[in-house]
């Protein structure tokens, strides 16, 4: 039908998906986020706007529940995004209902990526402009994943990644400094890797911590604790550095 | 009557208007009524005439071992047995056994229909499906067709990552979990020695023996059940057929000809 072809996402000639690429620059101008996975624990932090002072804060949750053990952060468009969590919410339940089992964290994502997918391939509507990080742990095997999708409909897994603002940043810091990490270790990871990019302190990040037991939201006071040990760290090892050739 | 056919499609039906996109679920079951002027008239002359007679005798249950699963292989049609060797266990997959009572299409074809879920759902999540979730694809199936005169009553058994499962499923819908199962005509019968010999600490050839007595003596008394009595076992590492065996020589097995002592021998009379 001729109504409908407005604004479709149509190949060009050198086979690019224009309306993919652009949600993706939308992606690029989102808030940055961060997934860590390690050992027993799968970190997730996101970059937080300070905070208009009349806004009520708690509204504003950038990192939400898919089910008891799943979550997920996002960066790009936040009304796509709350679109998209109403139906993997929905979708987690009826898988529920049907097998009388939880999803595990491959098959939600496996079904986000096929919705945003489902959007560059039909008439009249526009791709997701989000690309999700998604945190969890199977049920029964206990293993956790960290996985991301973007606005072509891919995933993958990973070990750790970031999306949105300044992500190359934070990725080539992931990738100097990832090692096999557990409980405390891991969230000091994802924290000094957002903090490559963000301004210090408690009230610029967004940190949410999944294990077995389930999602915590840490509060300000223990990201600021865990942003002060990191610094004092920092600034031991310059020290070391340091006092060395002093010595000679 | 257009029927529902969810059960026969791929999971991931190719959408192209718009407006399906903003549906959360797949689209509901539909059908057309058919056009007559009594359809609750109507709807009981369909169930009539595939009266869910099911005679037959299944048996399951649940052991330490795992699960046994035996069965007739009779097939009656009224006062008529139209035969002795029909096979009443289906093997769903190597871990997965239906077992089948009422109608012999409905069970055969909803089973394999089973089958090729149960393994669409392997290769989608690289991982088993439950006896959980089987029986559970099953049993929403059968409702989505509750009222049009299926007639299957069916119990699913199987091993997964949970260990031995047993579910029964039935056309109206119903679907219950639990330890001992007998379906069919000669089912009190079977229930009666089932009940009365069964320990959950078995030994694997104890619960053979069982599950054959039991079947043996439904037979016995079920006109609609005979034929052979298959015993299979699933275990954690699939199922396997253990027997089959003609309920006739059974009998025999069991109450042997006893030779018995003559009283009074008759004599011929010399002469005449």
């Amino acid at each position: 039908m001729a109504r409908y072809d407005r604004a479709i996402t149509v190949f060009s000639p050198d086979g690019h998906l224009f309306q993919v690429e652009y949600a993706l620059e939308a992606v690029r101008k989102g808030n940055a986020a961060v997934g860590v996975r390690g050992t027993d624990i799968v970190v997730l932090g996101v970059e937080k706007k300070s905070a208009a002072k009349l806004q009520d804060s708690r509204s504003v949750r950038k990192i939400v529940n898919l089910d008891d053990h799943i979550a997920l952060a996002c960066a790009g468009l936040k009304a796509d995004a709350r679109v998209l969590i109403n139906r993997a919410r929905i979708e987690c339940q009826s898988h529920r209902l049907t097998v009388e089992d939880p999803v595990t964290v491959e098959y939600i994502t496996r079904y986000i990526a096929g919705l945003q997918q489902k959007y560059t391939q039909s008439g009249g509507v526009r791709p997701f402009g989000l690309s999700t990080l998604i945190v969890g742990f199977d049920p029964y095997s206990g293993v956790p994943s960290l996985y991301q999708t973007d606005p072509s409909g891919t995933f993958s897994a990973w070990k750790a990644n970031a999306t949105g603002r300044n992500s190359n940043s934070i990725r080539e810091f992931l990738e100097k400094n990832y090692k096999e990490t557990s409980g405390q270790e891991t969230v000091k990871l994802a924290i000094r890797a957002l903090l490559e990019v963000v301004e210090s302190g408690g009230k610029n990040i967004e940190v949410a911590v999944m294990t077995k037991e389930g999602l915590r939201q840490l509060d300000e006071a223990e990201i600021d604790a865990i942003a002060a040990e990191i610094e004092a760290e920092k600034e031991a090892t310059e020290a070391a550095k340091k006092a060395p050739p002093k010595e000679k | 009557m257009k029927l529902d056919t969810t059960g026969l499609e791929s999971s991931a039906p190719v959408w192209g208007s718009p407006s399906e996109l903003v549906d959360g679920f797949s689209a509901a079951p539909f059908f057309e009524l058919p056009v007559t002027t009594d359809f609750d008239g109507f709807q009981k002359e369909a169930i009539q005439m595939v009266k869910p007679a099911k005679g037959t005798t299944t048996l399951a249950f649940i052991f330490k071992e795992g699960v046994m699963v035996a069965a007739d292989s009779r097939a009656s049609m009224g006062g008529y047995i139209s035969s002795q060797s029909v096979k009443k266990i289906i093997e769903i997959n190597p871990y997965m056994l239906g077992t089948m009572a009422g109608g012999a299409a409905d069970c055969q074809f909803w089973h394999r229909n089973l089958g090729i879920k149960c393994r669409l759902h392997e290769l989608a999540n690289k991982r088993r499906i439950s006896v959980t979730g089987a029986s559970k694809l099953l049993a929403n199936i059968l409702y989505s067709y509750r009222g049009m005169g299926l007639s299957v009553g069916t119990m699913i058994a199987g091993w997964d990552e949970t260990g031995p499962g047993l579910y029964y499923v039935d056309s109206e819908g119903g679907r219950l979990k639990g330890m001992r199962f007998s379906v069919g005509s000669g089912s009190p019968y079977a229930y009666g020695v089932l009940d009365n010999g069964y320990r959950y600490d078995m030994s694997v050839e104890e619960a053979a023996e069982l599950a054959r007595r039991a079947i043996y003596h439904a037979t016995f008394r079920d006109g609609a059940s005979g034929g052979v009595a298959s015993v299979y076992y699933v275990g954690p590492n699939g199922w396997k057929k253990l027997s089959g065996d003609d309920v006739g020589e059974l009998h025999y097995k069991y109450y042997p000809v006893m030779l018995s002592t003559v009283e009074q021998e008759m004599v011929e009379v010399a002469g005449a």
